[in-house]
């Protein structure tokens, strides 16, 4: 066997393969500088990340390229979906440096295993076999969990990372366990196989169901769709804000790519099926994510919830790109374009919502409570106003990049027929409007109960601002990225 | 120049807002007057609009067209015809006058509170002239996040739950017209345009749903009877100035959007539930006229009569015919005067006295002449006497009521009653009569600036309840068009 063995093209995944030579280098740097300069790994994790950006444009091509035998695609999805993931981390890496120094959690473990779950959302979103999205599922997975529990002194990141480490354990078997179902059905570990065997439509429909639920549950599981959510506030509340903010960004994107990948991409043949299964899960997550985001003190938490009602929302874009049982590649690439648009809005939105959090915070004091946001625009006028921003964002009201991302959705989720599930989700973001409001409400109306000056560093201060700026410019001018959105899939397999 | 008119007039006060705001709240003079300056230039922008309007011409004038987002076809799409054009000018209008009323009054954050008022008077002219529907939608939603912010900052003891209620409401209204709106893009195979929908075919029950999204959305702003509740408690806590804007301008919204969207997309429908409307309409004036009555508090006793007059503005509507749509129209117009007046007034006294209990007033005219004297004269233009603008619309609306039917005008000409009841009866408890109290007996006489706001809006009252031709000559081609037009069956 060994003779025939081809070397693969190695210049689609040339990211990839940089991005984990970097980690190997930021290791020994840390090895030998990290007792003395702490600031060299964070330095070179943002090196890395824009060297693989670099790469990433450069080895760009506008055609699909296969690699590994089938297991890896290169295509404009990818390549978009990665350049937004270092966006995100590359971000995430500056909110988080001061909030992480003050606690003495920036070493070299952190950045590693920042470096590594990218790796794996990275090869999630490139993945065209079973195997391979199976791979960068794990290597994210593991990492995250790893970085919950950086702080091992606290009971409570523990508490957050065993939680997280269980069920997330739980949904990896489940979505494996799916595979095989589909493979024994099939025959074929290949995302492009699958799709070609189910055309064909000479396989086994029940153990092709059963194993698409299997799917299905795993991929909710990692979007954190009801009623595989539980984790999700736990977890955000649990993990220091810097990794709550990580997994509340770039993760969301390799969701969206994996859930694209193996539902569109594999198991477009079970669209029937799994539209019925997403439409459900979309409806009580938004409800449910609005409804008991009302109830919380905790930013995070609220934040957490929101984060299940928006992923709801996400996924009724994902599913209308069916229109009564048939698929038209037309209204398919608008359905699944408002719902990448979304992920990509709800990032923004998401970083500058914790990166209000990171901002208030200082050493020694967590501002995580809804009660540290009081009076703020007594504090600062211009942070109140960017939080006020994303806020309102959030709630989906324009001029702001969360009114057109609602408003991409539901265009879609109409013109696939389903305008009473349109109604119920406007009618649940009525109710979600309220939980942004009250933030605006404890900045803008109330005293403030906290009047330390806000230490936060030049950096986290521009970061914010250009966020907030960000998420009203995409919002008076929404069509390029909306443009970008679409492009991208459409040159994509 | 001529061709930006209309972008001027939305982005002159919102772009002018940032400077106000960076100014900061402690250099009060500069706030005061940057805001000032830009209010002005605001309204000296939209003048053109009036005296280069072509009365005879029922179509879009001043017409601006390029792509916004060409990913949905939306179009950055803006025209006036004459039913939108007067209420541009009245907006810019009024938006001196409340900038005018918080120079001294507020003292907290004063830079914000001009700004939002900017903010919110480009918003406003945006929705007024949009001709795309989502551009519409996104001026419509976006100019409750000032409003919003007025309310809860500046507002009064109760002003959080007044906030959260006005915006909840009305954003309960909107997001079901947003549903309407995608729906109708998709019939009319991907366009946003509203001059387009006016020609789209739609069938009957499509129509009623779509009439009954625009109703929630519309009827909230309105606000008609039994959505209104949020009204009265908007009104008493929010500042003077977020009265003024809310009653003279925010209530037009609601009645602008049944003559732009309702009526002519979907005027099947339009015609089978005009019963329902006009019930709804009667009720509001004859019993919210009733509840205006009963008021201790002087905002909400003008609030339950800005309700009441409102039902006057949609009773004209949906009787179709042309004094009832126009002089629906002119009501709004004279509203807008005679409320922004009013609560300016009752914001005069407040000031002094610190209370709106009509209890804890009397004998003003005492101490306060100048004050009772354009105070009562705008309390006769609420109740519509004749001379004044209450006066002209009211009588259009009632003239077209009979025309249509004879019990309709006789019920809607109970308000010339019942106006002149609430409206008096508190004038005669609030500014006649002995001096009720020490804090009366210590009230200072209008400053010149207040004057010169409050004899500008006498002014304008006066005008048009004498001479309402420049109004209605405006809006007379494009009213006719939109009765020729409703007069078409889409089925």
């Amino acid at each position: 066997m060994l003779n025939n063995f081809v070397m693969p093209d190695l210049y689609p995944a040339a990211p990839e393969i940089f991005l984990l030579l970097m980690s190997f280098l930021v290791l020994f740097v840390d090895l030998f500088f990290g007792a003395t300069h702490r600031w060299m790994a964070a330095m070179l994790t943002a090196v890395s990340l824009l060297g693989a950006a670099l790469i990433t444009l450069v080895t760009s091509d506008p055609q699909p390229v296969l690699t590994f035998s089938g297991m890896f695609i290169d295509d404009m999805l990818a390549d978009f979906l990665k350049l937004m993931t270092y966006f995100a981390v590359l971000m995430m890496l500056v909110y988080s440096r001061q909030y992480l120094a003050d606690r003495g959690l920036d070493k070299g473990e952190f950045y590693l295993l920042v470096i590594y779950a990218t790796l794996g959302m990275m090869i999630m979103i490139s993945a065209a076999n079973f195997l391979t999205m199976y791979l960068g599922l794990e290597l994210m997975s593991l990492s995250l969990y790893g970085l919950v529990a950086i702080d091992r002194n606290s009971t409570r990141c523990t508490e957050a990372a065993m939680k997280y480490f269980v069920l997330g354990a739980l949904a990896s078997g489940l979505l494996l366990y799916g595979m095989s179902m589909v493979y024994g059905a099939t025959g074929s570990l290949e995302l492009g196989g699958v799709a070609q065997a189910l055309y064909q439509g000479q396989s086994e429909k029940t153990v092709l169901v059963f194993g698409l639920v299997f799917i299905v549950a795993g991929i909710a599981f990692k979007l954190g769709l009801v009623p595989f959510h539980m984790w999700i506030p736990d977890v955000y509340h649990g993990a220091p804000t810097a990794v709550t903010m990580f997994i509340g960004s770039a993760p969301k994107l390799a969701a969206f790519a994996m859930a694209l990948r193996l539902l569109v991409y594999g198991l477009l043949g079970l669209a029937t099926d799994w539209q019925k299964m997403l439409l459900v899960m979309a409806v009580l997550s938004i409800a449910l994510g609005n409804l008991a985001a009302i109830a919380q003190t905790n930013i995070k938490r609220m934040l957490a919830y929101s984060a299940i009602s928006h992923m709801g929302y996400m996924v009724l874009g994902l599913m209308s790109g069916m229109v009564a049982g048939k698929i038209d590649p037309f209204t398919a690439t608008n359905a699944y374009s408002s719902a990448l648009y979304y992920t990509v809005a709800y990032v923004l939105m998401s970083l500058g919502a914790f990166g209000a959090v990171l901002l208030l915070s200082r050493a020694g004091y967590e501002a995580e409570n809804l009660e540290d946001f009081k009076g703020l625009n007594k504090r600062s006028p211009w942070f109140a106003a960017m939080m006020l921003i994303m806020m309102f964002s959030m709630a989906g009201i324009p001029f702001f990049i969360g009114f057109f991302a609602k408003f991409a959705v539901l265009l879609a989720a109409i013109k696939a027929g389903y305008v009473i599930v349109a109604v119920i989700a406007v009618m649940f973001s009525l109710i979600g409007a309220f939980y942004y409001l009250r933030v605006v409400k404890l900045m803008y109306f109330d005293a403030p109960v906290d009047s330390a000056p806000i230490t936060a560093g030049l950096d986290v201060r521009v970061l914010f601002s250009l966020n907030g700026l960000a998420v009203a410019g995409l919002g008076l001018f929404p069509n390029e990225v909306m443009m970008i959105c679409t492009t991208a899939l459409l040159r994509s397999v | 120049m001529n061709q930006q008119l209309l972008s001027l007039a939305i982005w002159l006060p919102i772009l002018g807002a940032v400077p106000v705001f960076w100014a900061g709240s402690d250099r009060r003079d500069l706030v005061r007057w940057l805001a000032l300056a830009v209010a002005v230039a605001g309204f000296l922008v939209t003048i053109p609009l009036y005296t280069g309007f072509d009365p005879k011409i029922a179509g879009m004038q001043f017409v601006e067209h390029a792509p916004w987002i060409p990913r949905f076809n939306v179009q950055y799409f803006l025209g006036v015809d004459g039913i939108s054009m007067p209420f541009i000018l009245l907006n810019a209008f009024i938006t001196v006058m409340v900038v005018l009323a918080g120079w001294d009054v507020i003292e907290e954050k004063q830079a914000q509170y001009m700004g939002a008022f900017l903010v919110m008077s480009g918003l406003m002219n945006g929705i007024f002239s949009a001709l795309d529907g989502v551009l519409f939608y996104v001026f419509f939603e976006a100019s409750l996040i000032p409003m919003y912010i007025i309310i809860g900052v500046w507002g009064g003891p109760n002003r959080v739950y007044a906030a959260i209620k006005f915006f909840l409401y009305t954003l309960l209204g909107s997001l079901l017209m947003l549903v309407a709106l995608i729906w109708l893009f998709l019939e009319s195979r991907g366009s946003f345009n509203i001059l387009d929908w006016h020609q789209l075919q739609i069938g009957m029950k499509p129509q009623i749903l779509i009439f009954i999204a625009f109703l929630v959305s519309f009827a909230v702003k309105v606000p008609m009877w039994p959505v209104h509740t949020w009204l009265p408690d908007a009104h008493v806590e929010a500042p003077t100035g977020g009265s003024v804007v809310l009653a003279a301008i925010a209530l037009k919204l609601g009645a602008y959007g049944f003559v732009r969207f309702s009526l002519p997309i979907v005027p099947d429908a339009a015609h089978y539930m005009a019963n329902f409307m006009i019930t709804l309409s009667l009720i509001a004036v004859v019993y919210i006229g009733f509840v205006a009555l009963v008021q201790t508090d002087m905002k909400k006793l003008i609030a339950y009569s800005s309700i009441s007059h409102m039902g006057f503005v949609t009773l004209g509507f949906f009787i179709f015919n042309q004094l009832g749509v126009e002089g629906a129209l002119v009501q709004m117009i004279s509203h807008g005067f005679v409320s922004a007046a009013m609560f300016l007034c009752v914001g005069v006294m407040y000031d002094r006295v610190h209370s709106r209990q009509i209890a804890d007033y009397g004998g003003v005219v005492h101490t306060m002449p100048k004050f009772a004297a354009l105070f009562v004269f705008f309390a006769m233009a609420n109740s519509g006497l004749p001379a004044t603008s209450g006066f002209v619309g009211e009588f259009m609306v009632i003239l077209g009521a009979i025309k249509a039917n004879f019990w309709l005008g006789f019920l809607a000409a109970t308000t010339l009653i019942l106006g002149a009841a609430y409206t008096l009866w508190m004038i005669k408890r609030v500014v006649y009569g002995p001096v009720g109290n020490h804090h009366v007996a210590e009230m200072q006489d209008l400053s010149s600036r207040e004057f010169l706001f409050l004899a500008l809006l006498a002014l304008c009252v006066l005008a048009m309840g004498l001479y309402p031709f420049p109004f209605t000559e405006v809006m007379h081609a494009s009213v006719d068009n939109l009765l020729k037009h409703v007069a078409v069956s889409k089925l």
